[in-house]
């Protein structure tokens, strides 16, 4: 982070200023999770970062790669870094004094407990179905009280106005319009999938600020 | 009867990983919940249907 000449209660005021004292106190304190720092987890983590949400895991085992840069929030200066470091990087630009754990691995059904152990949101932003899924499982198997967003369907040039959060539970929150699958040819793009992660960041701090509905 | 999503299906009385198969459910992609709570994967093949279940099924689609 190095020497920041703007002091952490300055932070603390600029955002409070915006959000209310009282919201940002709140958000501060919260800890969320983000798993997969693809189109839509790059974008849930600087959106959640710049909400001013304390502490953010990230979770991500790739690196960044020239094709990411259609939809990714990542820079050509990242190619070739992993996801998690070049993400960390961009997010303390945004502020020096969040709290950022990273965990550059593949999450499997063993270690996503623990994973998810110190958060108290789980946004789901793998790619592959069965990963997912894997991760909704295991975190209930594991932590049936965590909140998980989890997100499906957010591929293509199709409206963004289908892609839409709901409530499938008091625990269990799903983004995306349920049907759009990325594949080649019809990949995820960016204002898209944007659109995916401000209604998957927006849960996660509605969320944390008490409120459930979508 | 039992509901899916919302809509009417038979399936009392199935074994839900049964049910789940046959009608066209891939286990390793879906996220279950029954009569409001969460069931977990582990349980699909210990899970009998009751007449009036209300199931939700969360098919995932890949993209993220």
């Amino acid at each position: 982070m190095g020497q920041n000449p703007i002091s952490e209660e300055e932070f603390d005021a600029a955002l409070s200023l915006r959000h209310g004292a009282e919201n940002q106190k709140i958000l501060k304190r919260a800890r969320v999770a983000v798993f997969g720092l693809g189109g839509l987890g790059s974008h849930t983590a600087f959106f959640l970062a710049r909400m001013g949400i304390g502490s953010l895991h990230l979770i991500d085992f790739d690196r960044v790669e020239l094709i990411n840069l259609n939809r990714q929030q990542y820079l050509l200066s990242h190619v070739g870094q992993y996801k998690t470091e070049a993400l960390a990087a961009q997010l303390w630009e945004i502020n020096p004094y969040l709290n950022l754990s990273l965990d550059t691995v593949r999450v499997t059904p063993e270690n996503a407990p623990a994973l998810a152990a110190n958060s108290d949101v789980i946004c789901e932003a793998f790619d592959a179905p069965e990963e997912k899924a894997m991760l909704v499982n295991a975190v209930w198997e594991s932590a049936p009280e965590k909140r998980i967003i989890a997100s499906s369907g957010m591929a293509g040039f199709e409206s963004g106005n289908t892609v839409i959060t709901r409530k499938i539970s008091s625990h269990f929150y799903l983004c995306g319009d349920g049907v759009s699958e990325g594949h080649r040819g019809n990949g995820l793009t960016a204002a898209r999938v944007a659109i995916c992660a401000g209604q998957q960041a927006l849960m996660a701090a509605r969320l944390i600020l008490g409120r459930e509905e979508p | 009867m039992i509901t899916v999503n919302g809509s009417p299906a038979e399936g009392a009385g199935r074994l839900l990983l049964d049910f789940l198969r046959e009608n066209g459910y891939d286990p390793a992609r879906i996220a279950v919940e029954r009569n409001g709570a969460i069931l977990s994967r582990s349980r699909f093949g210990e899970t009998w249907l009751d007449e009036g279940d209300a199931l939700e099924i969360v098919q995932f689609v890949g993209g993220g």
